[in-house]
């Protein structure tokens, strides 16, 4: 625990990546199993624990300490667990002892629920205290390092000499503590050989194109495909298993038992989850909006399957029965997959066309028009890549479609979080339409980013300068034809909404531009985003 | 005639006044006859006119204000009893820094001892506190809440000694007070066995000086704040300078510099992170929670006055203990400055 202790007090404190993964790799590399494993799987998410809740180390705090002096002390540190890791007091004559990781997430695995207190209690007895503070936010769930699942798992690559693709690769057929891997990383063992068959592979992620990308790149090298605005998911089966995953490996079978019993296709496929109709059945696709009625659901019931019926469209293959196309490049596995989705059902299977283009200029008028509504933009291909597990630069590229952009009054500020909490940064924002007689504004979306710090003053100074009303925190500001402030907002996408008086939802609205040169009145109309529904940007 | 403590030595604006014996403890503003229980800026200024203090720490007002510190300085050798219009007044060690002692002033059958600044572990650039019986004992609070456990300095020294290792290739800025912390932290490090050479800020040179000549063994120690073309940027050693120098051009000219920061403050992580320090080292010179509680069980005063720092908790325990304690509500002593 001591090392592990120690290593999260330099992470929090350390802002360059090649330290922390210097840090951890060091780490790694001194620790004994299991209890690196576990440390690994603490810092990347996976560690499951039965967590405590912050009431029952106060409470534990306080057998042994007065309440004012708890009070003063809280008040001062701030933290509840740095609070009462700083204020223990072990027993008289105990000897803080190193007690392993491994030991102390193994002992709370196995703990019952009625254990935990008095387990907690003798750990805290046991830990220096920095082991209680990493225990303590262990076991509260409050473990916040700023280090990314990758950032740990570069580490790993780094401390075996292999390449992060190989370990994302292996990432979610393994569990913690990660006995096999670190076997592997140490050299002692051979690279792990998964035995769940369906298991989730690390999916190939595209970088958006930046400013000159293109200038440097041949259009030849590259296949260019639809980006479609459904949910990126793989679908697995493997040895009559079948298993539905969402981009970051989570199992969502459960919520389209259709698209898992027409899954008759051996192998693993990476898509675009979509409802509506398949090409193959000339129905057209439905929007973003349509595909919400079925996420987020554990189950689904029959009028939900039949009014948005779900389907996959197929953007590459991973393994065709238990042949690991991944190493293969782009067309070799584009007729793969095409082949396999021939053979299965229409309704639920389609191939995502190509699009044919021989200039950049040619591609970028096609992805500022595209021939559907549901297409966000376009993704490049390069024809020699093999499929990589992760995001890296150069084999994919997304270039996606560029949002829409209103003008809209502001109607409403709220104080922000954290270091904004001094500022007006959450904003309501509304647009022109006839009601009862008169032109009004309604309220058509909240954004509170996109603006610059600068920008930030300005729209926190209008906020204090003209407030007319206060509904508790909120901050009616002043909002007339002739004297308000205009902002141009951004936005992804509309849906219909019965929530919103306005009828619409605008999907991720941001402040794009300050537009001090306009009049409210010259500010849009809600007739403009009625007819933006179902629109993707 | 027996007299009441708080007419022997009481709060004035200008500091702790013993009327009887016309003469103020720590005065944070110039007066006629002052006695200064050591050499920080906020307990030992400088325009008073007659000073009472031990050898080393008129020596240390001396290095920092020049020659005309005072109008007339006189010193006080440790253990001995002086008298002052009938007080007697005697210096104690307070195991703070070089030269910091602890004040007792008594008269009429009574005794309050003045702590000053104290700490109760050992260091080598110090001698270690004595225990004072006393009817009145006046606590300093610096770090004065049941948060403060300050782990022990080997240890801290040992996790500066491993980042070394560990990031060889950058400078190691530590951040330590000028008086105290800065020849503490040296000394530590050379008790470690690490004798390289130590680079230190301009700010440190004359004080560290002075401890060598005291007969402390500092190592060797160099100039950090080199001019010229090819300054060298110090990769893979120490650099020790004034806390203040780091927001200061001075700190650019390290190798991919590593802060760290020896402070009894660096026990709360959000501090650290405030201060943008990567390696928080604590290291204090002030007492911390368990030796504060644990003294004044030593002495057993009858009653106990507590001055800057978190006043209230120590209070509080005094009185969970059943010690009559007060707060003293001195103002212009600087807590943070440790
Ligand atoms: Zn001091
Ligand atoms: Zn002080």
């Amino acid at each position: 625990m001591k090392a592990f202790a120690e290593l999260l007090g330099r992470l929090v404190l350390t802002p360059q990546r090649n330290a922390k993964i210097r840090l951890l790799t060091d780490y790694f590399r001194s620790s004994p199993d299991p209890s690196r494993g576990y440390a690994l799987a603490a810092i990347a998410g996976t560690l499951s624990l039965n967590t405590v809740k912050p009431a029952l180390i106060r409470d534990l705090l306080l057998e042994r300490m007065d309440e004012v002096l708890f009070h003063y002390s809280y008040d001062y540190v701030g933290d509840l667990a740095e609070t009462v890791s700083l204020a223990w007091e072990p027993p008289e004559g105990t000897v803080p002892v190193d007690v392993p990781l491994g030991e102390v997430v193994e002992r709370l695995q196995r703990a019952g629920r009625s254990e935990v207190r008095s387990l907690v209690r003798d750990m805290l007895d046991r830990l220096d205290t920095a082991g209680r503070f990493a225990f303590l936010k262990l076991v509260t769930g409050g473990l916040r390092i700023g280090v990314s699942a990758r950032l740990a798992k570069q580490a790993l690559a780094d401390l075996g000499g292999k390449d992060i693709g190989e370990i994302e690769t292996l990432w979610h057929g393994l569990s913690p503590p990660y006995l096999p891997l670190f076997l592997w990383l140490s050299g002692e063992a051979e690279m792990p050989v998964l035995t769940t068959p369906a298991v989730f592979h690390s999916v190939m992620l595209a970088t958006p194109i930046g400013e000159g990308d293109l200038e440097g790149l041949d259009p030849a090298d590259f296949a260019a495909e639809w980006k479609w605005d459904g949910i990126r998911v793989q679908l697995a089966n493997i040895g009559g298993v079948r298993r539905l995953y969402s981009r970051s490996g989570d199992e969502i079978s459960g919520a389209f038992p259709e698209i898992v019993e027409a899954a008759g296709i051996a192998g693993v496929i990476d898509g675009e989850l979509l409802v509506g109709g398949t090409t193959r059945t000339n129905r057209s696709t439905a929007t973003f909006g349509d595909l919400q009625q079925r996420l987020n659901r554990k189950t689904v019931n029959r009028k939900l399957l039949d009014d948005y019926p779900a389907f996959i469209r197929g953007y590459d293959i991973l393994f065709t029965g238990e042949r690991d196309m991944r190493p293969e490049p782009f067309h070799a596995r584009r007729e793969a997959l095409a082949a396999l989705i021939d053979a299965a059902s229409p309704h639920h299977f389609d191939l995502s066309p190509l699009v044919p283009f021989s200039t950049w200029e040619e591609l970028d008028r096609l992805r500022s028009d595209p021939p559907d509504p549901v297409i966000e933009g376009i993704m490049l291909k390069r024809l020699d890549s093999p499929y990589l597990a992760g995001r890296m630069k150069g084999p994919w590229f997304k270039w996606k479609r560029a949002p829409f952009n209103i003008d809209a009054v502001l109607m409403y500020a709220q104080r922000g979080h954290g270091k904004r909490s001094s500022y007006y940064s959450d904003f309501t924002f509304g647009v022109w339409t006839e009601a009862e007689g008169g032109t009004t504004l309604v309220p058509v979306g909240k954004a509170y980013f996109g603006f610059t710090d600068a920008e930030l003053e300005i729209l926190d100074r209008f906020v204090r300068d003209n407030t007319v009303e206060r509904f508790g925190p909120v901050r009616a500001v002043r909002a007339e034809p002739d004297a308000g402030f205009v902002v141009e907002v951004a936005f992804e996408g509309l849906n219909r909404s019965t929530r919103h008086k306005s009828g619409v939802a605008m999907r991720f609205p941001r402040i794009a531009r300050l537009r001090q040169d306009k009049l409210p009145r010259e500010a849009d109309r809600l007739e403009t985003l009625q007819a933006m529904i179902g629109m993707k940007g | 005639m027996r007299m009441k403590p708080d007419s022997l030595l009481y709060p004035a604006p200008r500091g702790l006044y013993c009327a009887k014996g016309d003469f103020y403890i720590d005065p944070v503003q110039p007066v006629e006859r002052a006695l200064i229980t050591h050499g920080h800026a906020d307990h030992a200024r400088a325009g008073h006119g007659r000073v009472l203090a031990t050898r080393e720490t008129l020596d240390i007002m001396r290095i920092r204000y020049g020659e005309g510190f005072c109008g007339e300085s006189q010193v006080a050798s440790l253990g001995e009893t002086m008298a002052i219009n009938g007080v007697r007044v005697s210096f104690h060690p307070a195991g703070h820094v070089l030269g910091s002692a602890q004040i007792s002033v008594e008269a009429g059958g009574k005794r309050i001892v003045v702590s000053g600044d104290y700490k109760r572990r050992s260091d080598p650039t110090c001698r270690p506190f004595e225990p004072v019986p006393c009817d009145v004992f006046i606590t300093e609070a610096t770090f004065g809440l049941p948060v403060f456990h300050h782990p022990d300095d080997r240890l801290e020294t040992a996790r500066l000694l491993a980042s070394l290792k560990q990031f060889p290739e950058r400078a190691h800025v530590v951040g330590a007070y000028a008086l105290g912390k800065a020849q503490r932290v040296i000394a530590l490090l050379r008790q470690h066995g690490y004798d390289e050479p130590i680079h230190i800020h301009g700010a440190l040179a004359k004080l560290c000086e002075y401890y060598q000549a005291e007969g402390i063994d500092l190592g060797d120690i160099q100039s950090a704040t080199l001019a010229g073309e090819k300054r060298p940027d110090f990769a893979g050693g120490i650099v020790i300078g004034p806390p203040s120098a780091f927001a200061d051009r001075w700190a650019r000219r390290f190798a991919e510099p590593v802060a760290v920061f020896a402070s009894g403050w660096m026990l709360i992580r959000q501090r650290a992170k405030q201060r943008g320090v990567e390696l928080p080292l604590v290291i204090s010179d002030h007492c911390d929670w368990a030796e504060l509680t644990g003294t004044i069980r030593e002495i057993a005063p009858a009653e106990v006055w507590v001055t800057h720092g978190r006043e209230e908790a120590l209070v509080r325990w005094c009185e969970l203990e059943g010690i009559p304690a007060r707060p003293l509500h001195l103002v212009g002593y600087d807590d943070e400055g440790e």
